[in-house]
């Protein structure tokens, strides 16, 4: 009608019989595009109102029927079919008296309701207003399953990727169509291999219908994986085909043996450092206060104990307060656990242990009737149960390195215990506190006469001691119990590593811990858990027999100190 | 005069005679001492002083109710420190110095072993609520906890059934009652399942054992054999956390390799993140979650008493709950707290359980459970996936078992006898 197509600004400054056209075309334009809005909207619904029985069809019968129709619900290959199957087994998918199923949250005096499928707001329902579609083990696999088929295009990449991993666990060749047109618009590297894994392993399946040059293909494929998984597919594949298959089969199984061979090995040898680094942070604080003061302190793994609770009271006000710095919940606890278990260390040594130096047996009986002190304290107010402490994501799941299954928690325990040591070292070697507790506790008279203060040396000494334990009880915390008992556990075996290691000298108690931690796992498969511990306290045993003063004996005249 | 004289005498001997009746109504209000036996410090503190606390509360609640034969209940609380020999000189104490009526206490089985023989000795009455390996009937002894076939056998078959699975790790802590259970299911899964003995692991680990990498790693390699796989847990109380945190860290899903526990329950998973263990199953014959307005009484009660609504219930304490209604009965039925008619009068008492059943106890000192399998839910309860139609009767003896096979156990008159040999014919096998 008007040629150029004016702009707006452009017509209003026009004459006002143009304004009024340009206005009546404004009005048209909105009104169309309300009307095709609402069209759209009417059609979503509709889609959605076909769904709509395949939804409540979830709530009706047992766990069979519930399979069947979670397999329709997916067969629709319904975008809102995905988010609906992941509410299900979320365990968020409820039912109402009338039949219908609907998405229900705790909150208010009973249940907020919404609806799956458009997550229209149905007001609030008593407790027992819903009845809530119980899922087990079983359903959770078919909703896996089935999201597997319905998510491989998903545009989150890490969805992909699990849908391809499924798809390898429960290979299925009424995939191979789906994967295929997967494939082929997959971008992401990462995801792309995983796909084309799940592809030999389905085409790897009897009655895909793949010809042979396919099939080999796949089991070379897959022999690269070199994991249980592979080899338990490739023995199948051995025994079932025949021919140039079975042969390239055959050898994709020795290779395969080959690796994990070794792959054990390394396993075992991670898992011994793993256990190692437990053992050397349950152990330095004793190496401090046993290992270089001489003290007897059977209080040890209660000082573990309290840098655990320390790490659980700061989750807790975390929790109550800011939920939002729960991830450094655990760097938080660290100064403060030190700074808790340092300060009772002092309390102890000032209140009791400098009433004994020189009677090891006092020592030992008063440090022992003090641990079941605190013992039972702590069961007093917090109670006997144990209690929860959370894992910050960073430190929680695992990943591959070379086959290896490494857990971020462990590995992170790993390099803080190293961290520890590293930084105990130092301060003993380089700073002038570190040189005030040598010079007291090699010559303490000769020390003395020189200025310095021992009694405070001690009481510091003893002090950082403590404090280290207690930051052992935050690395603790996040891989056993947080419990009154906790301590108990790793008292027998922190004495083992100082001792084995060498009385008074730091690296012994880091390979002593070492050593300890990987003869343990070595042990462990071929004599079981029981049967290895007795094995290695028979073996520390026998090491003390032959040589009393461990691993790394300090000569000269440090040893007379 | 002498009329005079006779009435006075005779309102004299009436006093009197009041008085003499009122003697034993006086002594009749003395209250009835009930022992407490469970550790209240050391290791074993973790699960007992919870059932320390609900015997107390029931306790309370009995005396609200107007007590036992018009009589107020005392509970006497000893704390025998997790420590074994303590457990048996505890009990003389509370049966001979305190003179209780009965005792509700022990958890371990080894706890229960060292207090038996005083029970019998000075003949007093011990109810044990905890599950148990069984292969023991005691006279003096009511067993309010599942024996094997009422936990761990109804639950392996579950999993054969329900989830299909070929292959099991029984893995337990390294002392009597996981190596008894797992005794009984390796001769059921092979003589009943027809399982395999290359499908089978066994594996025990220490008390506590808290570095479960390496035995995680071998689980999952025993999983991927291409059979569908299960673990059969008998692990004990404070070596779950670290086992679940190993679980959940290595990635093992309750849909690839399901864990059964028969020692985990709601008071354990209070000390674990339960989001990635949804899925993994335990098998007990009480959950906190069941809903009956028996439970929710239970557990509003005993929130309450305790005064925190984050303390949870559990399958123990429903035992105690269970026992302690029992044994009330029994002393209405027998009317009197004597030992001897108290032990006659439990057999056929039934009480109602907090599942919405009842409990009665049989002649073998055992009572009827309804077994339910749960599934953990991300809040740290457990959902009912499935469970007996009825309740279950103890079999105290394993048939599974070889040198039990044979024996039963029946306290009625006449048999009168805990380990009944039905081949022999001869009271005393093997057994207690």
């Amino acid at each position: 009608m008007i040629p150029g197509r004016p702009s707006l600004t452009e017509s209003v400054l026009q004459s006002p019989s143009r304004l009024r056209v340009t206005a009546m075309r404004i009005l048209l334009t909105i009104t169309a595009v309300l009307v095709l809005a609402l069209a759209a909207v009417v059609g979503r619904a509709e889609a959605q109102h076909e769904l709509r029985g395949h939804v409540d069809a979830l709530a009706i019968g047992g766990f069979a029927e519930l399979e069947d129709a979670i397999a329709e619900l997916a067969a629709t290959g319904h975008p809102d079919a995905a988010p609906v199957l992941g509410m299900l087994r979320d365990g968020d998918l409820y039912v109402q008296p009338d039949g219908t199923v609907v998405r229900a949250e705790r909150g208010g005096a009973g249940f907020l309701v919404s609806d799956p499928l458009t997550g229209e707001d149905l007001g609030e329902v008593g407790r027992g207003g819903v009845d809530r579609i119980r899922v087990n083990n079983n359903i959770r696999r078919a909703v896996r399953g089935a999201l597997a088929g319905v998510t491989l295009m998903n545009p989150d990449p890490q969805i992909r990727y699990d849908a391809a991993r499924t798809l390898s666990g429960a290979p299925s060749a009424d995939m191979l169509e789906p994967l295929d047109a997967a494939l082929a618009k997959e971008a992401v590297g990462w995801v792309r291999e995983e796909m084309a894994h799940a592809r030999a392993v389905i085409v790897l399946e009897p009655g895909s219908g793949a010809d042979e040059s396919t099939r080999i293909a796949a089991v070379e494929r897959v022999a690269e994986r070199a994991n249980r998984d592979a080899l338990v597919l490739l023995n199948a594949v051995a025994a079932r085909d025949e021919g140039a298959v079975q042969a390239a089969a055959q050898d994709g199984i020795a290779a395969i043996e080959r690796r994990l061979v070794i792959r054990d090995n390394a396993q075992h040898i991670w898992y011994g450092i793993s256990l190692g680094s437990v053992l050397l942070l349950a152990a330095i604080g004793l190496a401090i206060t046993f290992g270089v003061m001489g003290v007897i302190n059977m209080a040890h793994g209660e000082m573990v104990m309290i840098g655990a609770y320390t790490t659980f009271v700061v989750q807790e006000l975390i929790r109550n307060h800011a939920p939002g710095l729960f991830d450094a919940s655990v760097l938080i606890a660290i100064p403060l656990a030190f700074l808790v278990a340092g300060a009772i260390g002092v309390a102890i040594e000032r209140g009791i242990i400098r009433f004994l130096y020189g009677r090891p047996l006092e020592t030992l009986l008063a440090t022992w009737g003090l641990a079941l002190i605190l013992q039972q304290s702590v069961r007093s107010i917090f109670g006997p149960t144990n209690r929860q402490v959370g894992n910050p994501s960073w430190m929680s799941g695992a990943f591959d390195l070379w086959g290896l299954s490494i857990t971020w928690g462990r590995l992170y325990i790993v390099i803080f215990a190293l961290i520890v040591f590293a930084g105990l070292i130092l301060l003993l070697r380089y700073s002038s506190f570190g040189l005030k507790v040598r010079a007291v506790t090699q010559n303490r008279r000769m020390a003395a006469s020189m200025g310095i203060r021992t009694p405070w040396v001690d009481a510091m000494t003893f002090g950082l001691g403590s404090g280290i334990a207690g930051i052992a009880g935050v690395a603790l915390s996040q891989i056993d119990n947080v419990s009154p008992n906790l301590g108990q556990g790793y008292i027998i075996d922190s004495f083992m590593v100082v001792v084995f290691g060498g009385v008074g000298n730091l690296w012994g108690t880091l390979v002593g811990a070492m050593t300890l931690g990987i003869v343990n796992k070595f042990l462990e498969p071929y004599a079981g858990a029981v049967l290895a511990k007795i094995l290695v306290l028979v073996v520390v045993i026998l090491f003390i027999q032959r040589r009393p003063r461990g691993l790394f004996a300090l000569r000269g005249r440090a040893a007379e100190a | 005069m002498s009329i005079w004289k006779r009435t006075s005498g005779a309102i004299g001997a009436g006093l009197l005679a009041a008085g003499l009746m009122a003697n034993p109504a006086v002594a009749d209000e003395d209250p009835i001492k009930i022992g407490i036996l469970h550790s209240l410090s050391g290791t074993m503190a973790i699960s007992e002083t919870t059932l320390k606390d609900v015997m107390l509360m029931l306790i309370e609640d009995q005396n609200e109710k107007g007590g036992v034969l018009g009589r107020q209940l005392e509970p006497v609380v000893v704390d025998p420190a997790s420590d074994w020999p303590l457990f048996a000189e505890r009990a003389r104490e509370l049966i001979e110095q305190e003179e209780v009526a009965a005792v509700f206490g022990t958890w371990t089985s080894v706890s229960r072993k060292a207090v038996l023989p005083v029970f019998e000795e000075l003949n007093s009455i011990l109810f044990y609520p905890v599950q148990y390996e069984g292969e023991e009937s005691s006279r003096n002894i009511f067993y309010t906890g599942a024996a094997p076939n009422q936990q761990a056998i109804p639950a392996v078959n579950y999993l054969y059934e329900v989830e299909g699975v070929e292959r099991w790790v029984l893995a337990g802590t390294d002392y009597v009652y996981p190596r008894t259970t797992n005794r009984i299911l390796e001769t059921y899964l092979k003589d009943e399942l027809g399982v395999a003995d290359d499908d089978i692991m066994i594996n025990y680990t220490p008390f506590g054992h808290s570095d479960w990498q390496s035995i995680v790693a071998d689980i999952r390699a025993f999983g991927s054999a291409g059979k569908k796989t299960a673990v059969v847990s008998t692990i004990n109380g404070d070596a779950n956390v670290p086992f679940y945190r190993e679980l959940a860290n290595q990635g093992i899903d309750a849909a690839d390799i399901p864990v059964v526990a028969f020692s985990v329950g709601e008071e354990e998973l209070a000390g674990i993140d339960t989001g990635p263990l949804v899925g993994h199953l335990a098998a007990w014959n009480y959950f906190m979650s069941v809903y009956t307005p028996e439970n929710e009484d239970f557990i509003a009660k005993w929130h309450e008493f305790i005064g925190d609504e984050s303390r949870v219930t559990n399958d123990p304490m429903e035992a105690h709950y269970i026992g302690f209604n029992m044994w009330v009965q029994a002393v209405e039925k027998a009317g009197t707290t004597d030992p001897d008619e108290v032990i006659d009068a439990m057999i056929g008492v039934a009480v109602p359980n907090l599942t919405g059943g009842y409990a009665a106890m049989m002649p073998n000192h055992h009572i009827t459970k309804p077994v339910l399998i749960g599934e953990i839910q991300a809040d740290g309860q457990f959902e009912v996936v499935w469970e007996t139609p009825g309740t279950i009767v103890t079999d105290e003896w394993s048939p599974y078992l070889e040198g039990s096979r044979d024996l039963i156990s029946d306290w009625r008159k006449p048999l009168e006898c805990g380990n009944f040999n039905v081949a022999t014919g001869e009271c005393g096998g093997q057994g207690s």
